[in-house]
């Protein structure tokens, strides 16, 4: 399930919440149904670039004329290597191949064209690196001009640290403590998840195309509902089953197009490959996936209530939803990601056969641990072992790893703060499995097998230093937006 | 008689929820088949608990979830996903053991 990846408020914001009166509710949003047209929008990728989208159902999408043409381009779930180090984890000839679909598309269909999360993480790096391909597609197909929106994310330390200093508490989620100055400054990039503000902000200013640094998934389709009037309860939920695009139809098939409607009478969601249909099972099945808890939905300013929805089959292809509610914070609470770099790290790896080694193999770590705590001391280093063939995936959690296979594999990692140091860091906990001194083993020429004698280097090891929000005055605070004029 | 919840269930999946945590999905195509799960006592908070050999303070939440005919899940992570040693950087794998849960037939 790892091409839709982009988990963004798994847990439990500790937000204030208050339910708003009746009366006030109508007040925001006293519109008569006649007066309310329904919008359309496709999504054609749940996450942009991680996989090129599948054109044919784009192109079925494009020919029913949608308002706007959305998808997100971001995800936490690729790690933390990528927001550390402020790179993409996906190449970029496949995040152009996608961008380039949707803007000739949505410049033929003369509708918005919205994109959140710019290359995966929503750095200000990659938000300018997807303007600067949009700024080339333009020129390639000579479009003509139109006003490219855009804002970034990322969040200064200084203003953190100052917000910790002033006892303005950075709140963890998911069981974490409070922000302190330590993890502050164990983090090399920080982003502030946007919600529908920016993009609204830009589309009232009449951006035809909008790169959005870090967002919500359902913020980028909210907002244009929001735009054209909607209130936030349906346009959230909108957004909530575009963001994954076919992830919510059946059968299995993910980087489909979908499109959603959105009308006084509920939301209509409707798979345009041919083969795949929305039902109430995969819709409702969507609306729980990748999130702690399958009623709520956390965004800036607000969560989504999803407890009394209910799905409607309309028609072969579409299910219809109703019943969403939107529940404004007492405090606008944004939330932050962010990530550091751990140290370098080499990989290598050792086979073991013999079922005599097999059924030691702890104190067969356990000789190498003890070679490299000689050489190296005991901190200013990681050495992490995984058996494949025991508990290599589950670690602790596997039941069976009193049960190993006839063959294991053990992969190890050696994290230290330089090359050098951890290439030697590696190479001595990998091949000291191999003198191992294990009692009454038969082999003696060597306790593992090697399908290399080297270890590799592998990405910097990096960790997720944040997971926490922060108050602001209003959503527009940490994004600060742009609009240049494309082909002028 | 009992049977296993792989042979029950249409869809046993994990996946990360953000950072922190890991979330499981037991799907079931029929309301007959969610109902004699959810109401057998063979998977609750206590036996996954169990199951996995955590302490149930780490499953945050456990719902079931009728429009889908749906139980889910989630267990707060030892570390943060993709810190070095984690082998699981989505948590795409962590359900497998559910699989082999007996479940009493009504």
């Amino acid at each position: 399930m790892m091409r839709n990846s982009h988990s963004l408020f798994g847990g439990c914001w500790p937000l204030t919440l208050e339910c708003e009166e009746p009366g006030e509710r109508l007040g925001e949003y006293h519109f008569e149904k006649a007066a309310m047209k329904p919008v359309t929008m496709i999504c054609p990728n749940g996450h942009l670039g991680f996989a090129p989208l599948k054109v044919e159902s784009f192109h079925l999408g494009v020919a029913a004329n949608p308002d706007y043409v959305a998808a997100d381009s971001g995800s936490d779930d690729v790690g933390p290597v990528p927001l550390a180090t402020d790179t993409s984890a996906s190449p970029k000839n496949w995040q152009e191949h996608d961008l380039e679909e949707m803007l000739l598309a949505a410049r033929k269909l003369g509708v918005p064209m919205i994109i959140g999360s710019a290359g995966d993480t929503g750095t200000n790096s990659r938000v300018d690196m997807y303007v600067e391909m949009i700024r080339a597609i333009a020129k390639r197909h000579g479009l003509a001009p139109f006003k490219l929106g855009y804002f970034y994310s990322e969040v200064d330390k200084d203003l953190i640290r100052k917000k910790i200093q002033s006892g303005d508490a950075i709140e963890g989620l998911d069981g974490r403590d409070p922000l302190d100055e330590t993890e502050l400054d164990a983090s090399d990039h920080i982003v502030a998840m946007a919600g529908a503000d920016p993009f609204l902000h830009l589309l009232e200013g009449g951006a035809d195309v909008i790169i959005g640094g870090r967002s919500s998934d359902s913020a980028i389709f909210a907002s244009a509902a929001i735009h054209n009037g909607y209130p936030k309860d349906k346009a959230y939920m909108l957004g909530k089953l575009l963001e994954c695009a076919s992830f919510c139809a059946e059968p299995y098939g993910g980087k489909e197009t979908v499109m959603g409607t959105i009308s006084p009478d509920g939301i209509d969601i409707t798979a345009m490959h041919p083969d795949q249909r929305c039902t109430v099972a995969s819709v409702a099945g969507h609306a729980m996936y990748e999130r702690a808890n399958p009623f709520h939905e956390y965004v800036a300013g607000g969560l989504l209530d999803m407890t009394n929805c209910h799905y409607e089959q309309r028609n072969e292809k579409t299910t219809r939803v109703t019943g969403p509610k939107f529940i404004p914070a007492k405090q606008m609470r944004v939330k932050l990601e962010g990530a550091g770099k751990v140290g370098e790290r080499f990989v290598g790896i050792a086979g073991i056969r013999d079922p005599h080694t097999i059924a030691h193999v702890d104190q067969v770590m356990d000789w190498a641990k003890a070679e490299v705590l000689r050489k190296f001391g005991e901190t200013g280093y990681e050495l992490h072992y995984s058996v494949y063939g025991r508990d290599g995936i589950l670690g602790a959690m596997e039941p069976k790893r009193d049960t190993p296979a006839h063959e294991l594999c053990i992969v190890v990692q050696g994290v230290a703060p330089t090359s050098e140091l951890a290439e030697e860091l590696a190479l001595t906990g990998t091949r000291q499995l191999f003198y191992a001194r294990l009692p009454n083993v038969k082999g003696t020429a060597g306790g593992v097998s090697f399908p290399f004698d080297e270890v590799m280097r592998a990405s910097p090891a990096c960790r997720w230093t944040i997971n926490h929000t922060m108050a602001v005055a209003d959503g527009l605070e940490l994004f600060p937006t742009h609009m240049i004029d494309i082909g002028a | 008689m009992t049977r296993k919840l792989v042979d029950i269930a249409k869809t046993i999946r994990s996946k990360n929820a953000g950072v922190d945590k890991i979330t499981f999905d037991v799907i079931f195509q029929t309301e007959d088949e969610y109902k004699l799960v959810r109401d057998s006592g063979a998977l609750t908070r206590e036996t996954v608990a169990d199951l996995y050999g955590i302490s149930q303070n780490r499953i945050t939440d456990f719902v079931a979830f009728d429009p889908a005919y749906a139980i889910k899940f989630s267990i707060l992570r030892d570390r943060p996903s993709g810190s070095a040693g984690d082998p699981d950087i989505f948590g795409a794998q962590q359900y497998a053991p559910l699989m082999d849960i007996e479940v009493p037939s009504r």
